[in-house]
């Protein structure tokens, strides 16, 4: 598996790790917001690395143009984003990374024995945008469909918790 | 004529050859990126240099004022009288700023600020990165500068620095929708989300006019649409308000100082030419000419006359609009510049399913005209709009 991995697929999945553990270790929330969104930038360009555009590129819209933008904006308006007192490692992160390692392991080991694993690789076929926007409309027109009035469903409730606050002010 | 239209392709190619000469092939690709890239990075700051002249005289003019005119003649070197007096300042960090993050910021914005410029084709065959999907790129580089701007205001430890940085995530963020609506259109037409492929679709004439999107009522009221969600996407005026001076004093560059300052400057002008070229190539013909009589003109030329003309349009707004309030801005974008895309939208299926002909014309210009009186006649109403009276200064 070590030799098929490229200098630069070792840069992309340095970066995630690398983001990733900032985001966990910084004291300083928006610090861990912007670490998590280096992780997430890393995770498009290996999207980018595996020759998938459209997704990659989707990646770094919603997640480092807007849920990293909604992550700091939510740290800043709760709590001002000040340092945590507290020690970031809890007294018990030996059982935690333990049961962590242990979670890897079977994972790991599920993957190397299930059948995926043993499947030829599939041709390659580039999935352009095109064919996932023809995708989209036709075969899973459905998905989208619901996947949209879910999100019209949770924008209208945003905008009706948000309208009652300000009632009560008045 | 072919020749000087080519003619940097031409020269790169040349280059490379003479590269190859000398160097092992592994190191080709390598040079043939540094050599499409070295001229964005040289043409746009020089362009950006131009620009700033240009602002200051065009503000004057309006203004009723000179604008520079001291440093050489016309007062065209300012810039480099400008450029040296960034380098030689003071770099003024404030103690309690968050260092790393501090410095990081402007870099960050200046790099996406030019990452834009891969899939933006200047002129024919000149293009540094033809992606299948160029536009969405465009878009997902850009959403990124919005985490910089926000960089800079925290880290500064500043009131007025968070608060401008505040205002200009919730201002990016809103008319971000309207931006990336405007542009489906032209894909919807299209059917390609490629920037060269695009502009190649409007590359022909019917009669007096090129087929640019321009000309047609759902391109028309696109590129109205697409162009003043650009100015807000800039932050300019009128829709300046995260920096706006008299509130919050500079917004969130306000705790920089010296060349971090000129990068800030740098990276909102060069973001600026960026959606510019954008339009210019989704909905004003990309680098065709406007008649097939002046296709002698060189296309990278016409890239830049294109980009001339709106970056004036842009001065002209800038120096004619006063400044929007808060919930203004926001009551535009969410009530307005939104139904209206979105209405465009329909317009543009229709336009792209009825047949070629008058019928068309008159369908998809009627739904935008009719949409637009509505919608603005709808916002306006319970509103008092009169002549602001003044009590001394009459």
């Amino acid at each position: 598996m070590l030799n098929q991995m490229t200098l630069s697929f070792a840069i992309i999945a340095i970066l995630i790790i690398a983001g990733a553990t900032a985001a966990m270790t910084f004291r300083n929330l928006v610090h861990c917001a912007l670490a998590v969104a280096v992780a997430f930038a890393g995770l498009a360009f290996a999207y980018l690395q595996l020759n998938a555009q459209f997704v990659g590129l989707a990646q770094i819209l919603v997640y480092v143009g807007a849920v990293a933008i909604l992550i700091v904006f939510a740290v800043l308006l709760t709590r001002g984003g000040e340092a945590a007192e507290k020690k970031v490692f809890s007294a018990s992160w030996i059982w935690g990374g333990a049961i962590a390692v242990a979670v890897f392991g079977v994972l790991a080991w599920a993957i190397q024995h299930s059948f995926a694993s043993q499947r030829e690789p599939l041709p390659e076929a580039g999935a352009s945008v095109k064919q996932i926007g023809t995708a989209l409309m036709t075969k899973y027109v459905l998905p989208l469909e619901v996947i949209g009035l879910l999100l019209t469903a949770a924008l209208i409730g945003a905008v009706i918790i948000a309208m009652r606050e300000e009632d009560k002010s008045k | 004529m072919a020749d000087l239209d080519q003619i940097f392709v031409t020269l790169k190619h040349w280059l490379l050859g003479q590269f190859a000469n000398v160097l092992p092939e592994c190191w080709l690709p390598i040079i043939s990126i540094l050599l499409s890239l070295a001229p964005i990075l040289i043409v746009f700051p020089s362009f950006f240099a131009i620009m700033t002249v240009m602002e200051r005289k065009g503000l004057g003019r309006i203004q009723n004022r000179y604008g520079p005119n001291r440093v050489g003649p016309f007062g065209l070197l300012q810039p480099a009288a400008d450029g040296i007096k960034a380098l030689i300042k003071e770099d003024v960090v404030p103690r309690a700023a968050d260092k790393l993050v501090h410095f990081l910021a402007p870099l960050v914005l200046v790099v996406t600020a030019f990452t834009v410029y891969a899939v933006l084709p200047i002129g024919r065959n000149m293009v540094v990165l033809d992606l299948d999907a160029g536009l969405l790129f465009f878009f997902a580089v850009g959403a990124a500068s919005e985490l910089a701007v926000f960089m800079a205001g925290w880290s500064s430890r500043n009131k007025y620095a968070l608060l401008g940085a505040m205002r200009a995530v919730a201002q990016m963020v809103s008319y971000e929708i309207p931006l990336i609506l405007a542009t489906i259109s032209v894909v919807m037409i299209t059917g390609t989300l490629s920037l060269p492929q695009i502009v190649l679709a409007q590359g022909t004439y019917a009669g007096l006019l090129p087929d640019w999107f321009v000309f047609t009522p759902w391109g028309f009221a696109g590129f109205i649409l697409f162009m003043i969600a650009a100015n807000a996407e800039a932050n300019r005026s009128p829709f300046d308000l995260p920096e706006g001076e008299s509130e919050i004093i500079a917004g969130y560059f306000i705790e920089y100082s010296g060349f971090k300052f000129a990068l800030f400057f740098l990276a909102e002008y060069v973001s600026l030419f960026a959606i510019s070229g954008l339009g210019i190539t989704l909905f004003l013909g990309g680098w065709n000419a406007p008649f097939p009589a002046l296709a002698f003109i060189p296309s990278w030329a016409w890239f830049f006359i294109k980009l001339i003309a709106l970056m004036c349009l842009f001065i002209w707004t800038r120096g004619t609009l006063p400044r929007l309030r808060q919930d203004q801005l926001m009551n535009f974008a969410w009530k307005f510049m939104i139904p209206m895309v979105l209405i465009n939208l329909i317009a543009t299926a229709l336009w792209r399913f009825i047949d070629a002909g008058l019928t068309r014309w008159f369908v998809c210009g009627a739904i935008v005209v009719i949409a637009y009186l509505l919608l603005g006649r709808g916002l306006m109403q319970g509103k008092k709009i009169a002549k602001r009276t003044y009590r001394f200064a009459d």
